[in-house]
C-alpha cells in the first residue's frame, strides 16, 4: 500500500502538497530590492505575485501583514519613505477591519471593500506590462539607428532668390526709416554758415541794389536751396543786423510783404 | 515642369532620404525634392515600394515611421553595432516608462491621473526629461479646477520607437470583469 503524501494545506478545493518556494526572503536581499519598488501598488502587487496568490483573492490578512513588515523594513533601512506607502498601510487596515464585521452589519449595496483596491491593481499591473513591453520594443540609439550618408564636399546648396515687389521695398524703407529716427542722436556740429558771413552778404546785396531800389523784399534774402539749415542762418543774420541797427523792416500794410533797406 | 523617369527617380529619393536629417514624407518629397517635377504621389509611393523591396536583404531598410520615410540599421545587426558605439544609450527608469506608458496608452492624460493609476507621485524630473526629448507635448489644459495640463505623445516619440502610429504600439493587457473571490 502506498502511503499517501499528506497535502500541507487545500486551496480551492486543491492539495498542496508542496511548500511555496519564495516563502521566506532574506533581510539582506529585502532591502535591495525594496529600492526597486515603484510605489505602494508595485510593492502590493510584488507580495501578490510571489505568494502565488490569484490578484481577485486578495487575501487582505496576510497580504497586510506583509505589507506592514516590509513598510517596517524600509523604515529601518532608513529609505526615504514614500506618504503614499502609510497611505496604502491606513487603507489595507480599513478594508481589513471592515471584513470583520459580521455580514448583516453590512449594507446590501455596499460593494466588497477590496474592490475598488483590487480595481487600481489591475489597472496598474495593465501599464506596469504595457511599460515592459514598450522597454522591449526596438528603440532608437538602442536597436535601430538612422543611416546617413554625407554629402558630397563640393555640394552646392540652392539657393532660391526670393521675388520682392517694388511696394514690398518701398515698405520696408519706410520702416529702416522710420528706425533710423527713432535711433538718431543729437549731434553738434561746427556751423557751416557762419552767421557773421550771411550778414556781410545780406549788406553787400542791399547795398549793390541800394542806387536802383532802396527796398528789397523779405523773401529775396533767402536762398531756398540751402535748405532749411540756410533759412535759419539767413534769419539769424537779419535778426542780428536789426540788431546792429544796420538795416531796418518796414511794413506798410499788415500781413503784407515785409521789406528790408540799410539804415541811413 | 520638368519630366522625371521612373529610372532616376528611384535613386535620387534613395539619395534623399540618405541626406535628409529627418524622415521624409512623400509630402515633403513633394515640396522641396521634386518642386521642379511632374511626378504624382502615387509615382513617388512605387517608387519607394520598390526601393524598400531593393534594401530588404541589406543591413539597412527603408522604413515608414510617424514623419516619413528613414534609412535605418537592420535590427537584426544592433547587438554587433552596438559596439561601435562607446558610451551606452542611457536606460530609463521604469517610473519613466510607466509614465510613457500612460501617457501613450492613456492620452490625453494629466499628471494627477497618472498618479492615480501609479499610486505614487510622478517625479517633475520625468516630465521635465519626457518634455526635452519630445516624446511628450502639452496638447492642452483640462476644465477642471487648476487647469491641470494634459499630455500627449508625439511624432518624435513614435518616430524614436519606430512606428508609423499609436495603433501599431503593443495592445495592452486586457482588463478582466471583477467578480471578486470570497475573502
Amino acid at each position: 500500500m502506498v502511503q499517501q503524501v499528506l497535502p500541507l494545506a487545500m486551496i480551492h478545493g486543491q492539495a498542496v502538497v508542496e511548500k511555496p518556494q519564495d516563502l521566506f526572503i532574506p533581510p539582506d536581499a529585502l532591502e535591495i530590492i525594496l529600492e526597486t519598488f515603484e510605489g505602494p501598488l508595485d510593492l502590493l502587487l510584488y507580495l501578490i505575485r510571489k505568494q502565488k496568490f490569484d490578484i481577485l483573492d486578495l487575501p487582505i490578512a496576510p497580504i497586510t501583514e506583509q505589507y506592514m513588515e516590509y513598510v517596517e523594513l524600509m523604515k529601518e533601512a532608513k529609505l526615504e519613505l514614500a506618504a503614499e506607502y502609510l497611505v496604502m498601510a491606513a487603507i489595507l487596515a480599513e478594508i481589513k477591519s471592515r471584513l470583520l464585521l459580521p455580514k448583516q452589519m453590512v449594507e446590501e449595496e455596499d460593494e466588497d471593500p477590496r474592490a475598488e483596491l483590487i480595481r487600481r491593481l489591475k489597472e496598474y499591473e495593465v501599464i506596469k506590462h504595457a511599460a515592459e513591453q514598450l522597454d522591449e520594443m526596438p528603440r532608437m540609439e538602442r536597436d535601430i539607428h538612422l543611416a546617413q550618408a554625407c554629402l558630397t564636399d563640393n555640394f552646392q546648396p540652392r539657393e532660391i532668390k526670393a521675388e520682392v515687389e517694388l511696394s514690398d521695398l518701398l515698405a520696408a524703407m519706410r520702416d529702416v526709416m522710420k528706425r533710423t529716427r527713432a535711433f538718431e542722436h543729437h549731434h553738434i556740429y561746427k556751423e557751416v554758415l557762419s552767421t557773421r558771413e550771411r550778414m556781410t552778404a545780406i549788406l553787400s546785396k542791399l547795398k549793390a541794389v541800394r542806387e536802383q531800389q532802396p527796398y528789397l523784399a523779405f523773401n529775396s534774402l533767402f536762398d531756398y536751396e540751402e535748405g532749411r539749415q540756410g533759412v535759419i542762418v539767413t534769419f539769424l543774420a537779419i535778426l542780428e543786423l536789426i540788431k546792429e541797427s544796420l538795416i531796418e523792416c518796414i511794413q506798410t500794410q499788415a500781413s503784407e510783404q515785409i521789406q528790408v533797406r540799410l539804415k541811413a | 515642369m520638368k519630366l522625371i523617369s521612373d529610372q532616376d527617380l528611384q535613386p535620387l529619393l534613395e539619395a534623399a532620404f540618405f541626406v535628409a536629417e529627418s524622415p521624409l514624407s512623400i509630402q515633403d518629397i513633394k515640396q522641396t525634392l521634386l518642386m521642379n517635377y511632374k511626378v504624382s504621389s502615387k509615382r513617388i509611393k512605387l517608387a519607394i515600394e520598390a526601393l524598400q523591396l531593393d534594401y530588404q536583404e541589406r543591413g539597412v531598410h527603408l522604413v515608414k515611421v510617424a514623419r516619413g520615410y528613414r534609412f535605418q540599421t537592420a535590427q537584426a545587426h544592433s547587438e554587433d553595432l552596438a559596439a561601435l558605439f562607446k558610451e551606452r544609450t542611457p536606460r530609463y527608469s521604469r517610473a519613466l516608462l510607466e509614465t510613457l506608458a500612460l501617457i501613450a496608452y492613456k492620452q490625453p492624460i494629466t499628471r494627477g491621473e497618472i498618479e492615480d493609476i501609479r499610486g505614487v507621485a510622478v517625479s517633475s524630473y520625468i516630465i521635465k526629461t519626457l518634455l526635452e526629448r519630445n516624446w511628450v507635448k502639452i496638447v492642452g489644459h483640462k476644465e477642471v479646477p487648476g487647469r491641470p495640463a494634459l499630455y500627449a505623445t508625439t511624432k518624435e516619440f513614435l518616430d524614436y520607437f519606430s512606428l508609423s502610429s499609436l495603433a501599431q504600439l503593443p495592445e495592452l493587457m486586457p482588463l478582466p470583469e471583477l467578480s471578486l473571490n470570497e475573502p
